[in-house]
């Protein structure tokens, strides 16, 4: 049995409250020691050893909220491109969205991106299966079979559930089988050709805009009809402080809501649409900076339960052109720890112990996923990063086949140096690494 | 005064000084005794190239640029990709790389899209000139407007002019709010609130909810024209309300406390947004706008055209 | 400014100039008929309205004025940097069969007069085209003289002659100042 010991690290653990230098070790693929620093270690079968002096040791990332193109747009990205660039982005896991092409919707659908994970040998990837047929909003998908084949939830997302009653019942079948509805929420009608935030930016720019109102009467929506069925809702990539309100309002009352938030909307604005760079377009979109305060307290709070990345690569091609005929969504994978770090914890507002809480434990528990901690025997999926790495993005060096990122040429710091899946190094920053530059 | 004086493009109002708009209208006052002569050219241009490339049908527009490239003796090309099979964004990244190579000196677009002026000038070196781009702006509608405006009442500076109509959809509407907040008007919008962005508030107008009180206020109303798809996608109920409701009718400036001046950046819709007895009346200065619109596109050309600065030293005492 | 302008005409002897000029102009074409001054924009125009002037005075008959902006004719506008203001042109529709006397400040490469006369060319087509400059300082590029000069200097390069005149500059005036760096 082969064994892993890092060593000399500073170990966060929210699930234990964990927050000492020490060591964690590794033998097989489960963690036999986190804690205090260990003597000798004895060497049987090898023992590899990594310093991690000046590093945060953390449970594993798990991004619950990823599109890796496969089956259908492989040119723009694969599961196996995706698990590295979550690998090097410091996520031990993610969960795949089914607006795939087909669509994953049934069981054979979801044992085919299991399979591609496992050969991929990077970041575990978890299928989400679709809430209806082909998402078309219509017919319940089964739930069963995919949940069977390896799928931790159901989502629609790339489109809302916009059918309340579909909705209704998705979330009381959803309880059989113990996994959330993730809804991505738009109310179609009032989102319909919206291509940004509708304000004073839309209204300056000439583009349509999509008021914070379209998002909020679905989360309001999803929150009822969880409160009526008692079935989990989790609300994808909220952006407005109308959302956190609702949300509070909802946890309140102890509804079964829990709810994401994108780096992205924790750091960036409108504004950053500026002359149309359509790599600032996404749905949700950017919102104001009130929003932005409002969402960065919530994930503080816990009223919005974690952050998921919403990585959405796209051809360079697709994004080369008018703004409101460009796709939206940018990558996330790469960037993720770093654009929380710079904007969250940097200024103060998060501590670390809350952010490994919001990346990697809370993620766990509400997708219902192995990991999340650090206790002995439960799987060694371990996200070693530097806290003060100051680096440059460089989307040209991204594992990810997508270079649509709106952080081109920013500054940040924190970086994932190593990241151990099942107890065995996926990733290891060597000094260059991906996206950085210079 | 050093470096060129307006940039590479003109793309909208919104980015322009209130020096740089006045320069250009400036420019454009003596061009307009070039239009009147027997022949109706001068040699400015000579040997320049420009492409109006249209992927919206204009008539007006296109021509009124056509006569102002050949009055300045520049060699033109119409290109009317309007209709194309080709999806929009390829035809348009795809023809910015052609243009490019086929070494074209300038470059007029009219685009349905809001922004794509300014995605093409970001990716050729040749001067792009906006003639409306989506619903975001047309800058030299903007600026014909305020040399019209500034013929009949001399500096704008807190004059008083209302936008009527669909200011949501408007590029002119948001070329004029700039160029006349620039130069100092008191601008108000006057229109049904779902054809008013809904962040009206924030962009320093006065709102106006009734035409009457609109009417009331100003010197001079530029009247939009109302498309007609609007009704159709649910804006308003119908067009004989608007009229009802909205129209700038003789009536309705009758009871005005002074004359008003009457623009319309055309083609009309008689009967919908404006009266056929307003728009032929005396205080209609909207041929006027038609005219002027010539000089003002000519002095944007000649502005923008060559001027290689590093050989200005060589160009010395000439 | 570096160097003490020199002054080649003072207020009263220019006075003095553009009488003798515009008696030059009647004598030359034997009276007014058909008479235009075009003077080229800015002070051209203005030395023109002064002849103009000076000829009514003498001869009791109205003169025919007119300006010529002649930027839009430049031979160098593709070269040279920020554009240049365009003045206003003021002509009769038709210059068919008119005796036109172009008038300008200072006459030197010649390559304004050539812009000037393709300009008049637009309008019609004069029975003849004279050319009255107040300084002709010298310098020439182009086969071009004036048929009516009020002084000759003789200016190096290096050196800029300036006619100062009371409606735009307040004061009448012509002097020698070295050139500063745009020309």
């Amino acid at each position: 049995m082969t064994s892993l010991l890092l060593k000399g690290g500073r170990i966060i653990d929210p699930s234990q409250g964990i927050d000492a230098v020490g060591d964690v070790f590794i033998e097989g693929e489960t963690i036999a020691h986190a804690g205090a620093p260990l003597g000798d270690v004895r060497r049987d079968g090898g023992l590899e050893v990594i310093d991690c002096t000046g590093q945060i040791v953390a449970p594993g990332f798990i991004d619950v909220h990823c599109h890796l193109r496969e089956p259908g747009r492989e040119d723009v990205e694969t599961i196996a491109t995706g698990a590295r660039a979550a690998a090097s982005g410091g996520f031990t896991a993610v969960c795949a969205m089914p607006n795939t092409d087909p669509v994953t919707d049934n069981q054979a659908a979801v044992g085919f991106i299991v399979r591609q994970a496992l050969r991929a040998r990077a970041a575990r990837v978890y299928p989400i299966g679709a809430v209806s047929v082909g998402q078309k909003g219509e017919a319940l998908a089964e739930f069963g079979e995919m949940v069977g084949a390896g799928a931790v939830a159901v989502s629609d997302d790339g489109r809302p559930v916009a059918s309340a009653q579909l909705m209704r019942t998705a979330l009381e079948y959803a309880r059989t089988f113990s996994i959330p509805v993730a809804d991505h929420c738009e109310e179609p009608t009032l989102a319909s050709g919206g291509a940004m935030n509708e304000g004073v930016v839309s209204a300056r720019l000439g583009l349509k805009g999509i008021p914070a109102e379209a998002e909020e009467i679905m989360a309001i929506r999803d929150i009822l009809l969880a409160r009526r069925t008692g079935g989990h809702v989790h609300l994808c990539h909220m952006s407005t402080r109308g959302s956190v309100d609702l949300i509070r309002w909802g946890k309140e009352r102890g509804i079964r809501v829990t709810a994401e938030v994108c780096p992205h909307h924790l750091s960036l604005t409108e504004d950053a649409v500026g002359a149309y760079d359509t790599n600032a377009k996404m749905n949700p979109p950017l919102r104001t900076a009130d929003d932005v305060a409002a969402l960065q307290e919530a994930v503080r709070d816990g009223t919005i339960d974690l952050v998921a990345t919403d990585h959405a690569p796209h051809h360079y091609d697709e994004k080369e052109r008018e703004f409101a005929d460009a796709p939206n969504g940018i990558v996330g994978l790469e960037t993720a720890l770093a654009v929380v770090v710079t904007h969250l914890v940097v200024p103060g507002i998060l501590s670390w112990g809350t952010l490994v809480d919001r990346m990697a434990t809370t993620p766990a528990r509400v997708f219902g996923l192995p990991g999340g901690t650090l206790r002995t025997g439960s799987v060694a999926d371990v996200t070693v990063f530097d806290p003060a790495l100051a680096w440059t993005v460089d989307p040209d060096r991204f594992l990810s086949k997508g270079r649509n990122s709106p952080y081109r040429g920013k500054r940040l710091t924190g970086r994932a140096t190593c990241t151990v899946v099942g107890g065995r190094v996926v990733h290891r920053d060597g000094g260059g690494g991906t996206g950085v530059r210079g | 005064m050093s470096g060129p004086v307006l940039g590479k493009d003109l793309l909208g109002l919104e980015e322009l000084s209130a020096d740089q708009i006045r320069l250009i209208l400036d420019t454009a006052q003596p061009l307009k005794e070039i239009s009147e002569r027997t022949i109706k050219k001068v040699p400015a241009l000579r040997g320049m190239t420009i492409v109006n490339l249209f992927f919206e049908a204009s008539t007006r527009t296109r021509i009124s640029f056509e006569f102002a490239e050949k009055r300045l003796s520049a060699d033109t090309v119409n290109v009317a990709a309007a209709g194309s099979s080709i999806s929009k964004g390829e035809t348009l990244v795809d023809t910015a790389r052609n243009l490019e190579a086929m070494r074209i000196d300038m470059v007029v677009i009219r685009h349905g899209a809001s922004g794509a002026a300014r995605f093409l000038a970001d990716r050729i070196k040749s001067n792009v000139i906006n003639a409306g781009d989506g619903t975001h702006e047309h800058p030299t509608q903007g600026l014909l407007d305020l040399l019209t405006l500034r013929d009949r009442l001399g500096d704008l500076a807190g004059r008083r002019v209302c936008l009527v109509g669909d200011v949501l959809h408007s590029r002119v509407a948001r070329s004029n709010l700039w160029g006349l907040k620039k130069l100092g008007a008191d601008v108000a919008v006057c229109g049904p609130r779902s054809l008013l962005p809904n962040a009206v508030d924030e962009l320093g107008v006065r709102v106006f909810d009734r035409i009457e009180a609109a009417i009331e206020w100003a010197e001079a109303l530029n009247v939009l024209r109302l498309q007609l798809e609007r009704m159709q996608a649910g804006y308003i109920p119908s067009l004989r309300e608007y009229n009802r409701v909205f129209g700038v009718t003789r009536e309705r400036l009758e009871r005005a406390p002074r004359d008003i001046i009457i623009m319309h950046p055309g083609p009309m819709n008689r009967g919908v947004e404006i009266d056929s007895d307003v728009a032929d009346g005396p205080h209609s200065v909207i041929l006027e706008q038609v005219t002027n619109g010539v000089a003002v596109r000519m002095a944007v050309l000649y502005l923008l055209a060559g001027g290689r600065p590093e050989l200005a030293e060589a160009a010395k005492g000439a | 400014m570096p160097g003490k302008p020199t002054v080649v005409l003072d207020a009263r002897s220019m006075a003095r100039t553009l009488r003798r000029m515009a008696d030059e102009v009647v004598e030359l074409f034997s009276g007014t008929d058909d008479l235009i001054l075009v003077g080229i924009q800015r002070r051209g125009v203005q030395l023109a309205e002064r002849m103009a002037g000076y000829i009514e005075e003498r001869e009791g008959v109205a003169v025919t004025r007119g300006a010529l902006d002649i930027t839009l004719y430049r031979d160098d506008l593709q070269t040279i940097g920020p554009r240049p203001v365009v003045g206003k042109t003021d002509l009769p529709l038709s210059l068919d069969g008119r005796i036109v006397v172009i008038v300008d400040d200072v006459l030197y490469t010649g390559r304004t007069v050539r812009a000037a006369m393709d300009e008049l060319a637009d309008f019609g087509r004069p029975s003849r085209i004279a050319l009255a400059v107040l300084v002709d300082r010298g310098g020439r590029e182009l086969p071009i003289h004036a048929d009516i000069v009020g002084k000759k200097v003789q200016a190096a390069a290096h050196l800029r002659v300036d006619v100062l005149i009371g409606d735009v500059d307040g004061e009448d005036a012509v002097v020698i100042v070295p050139r500063e760096d745009q020309g």
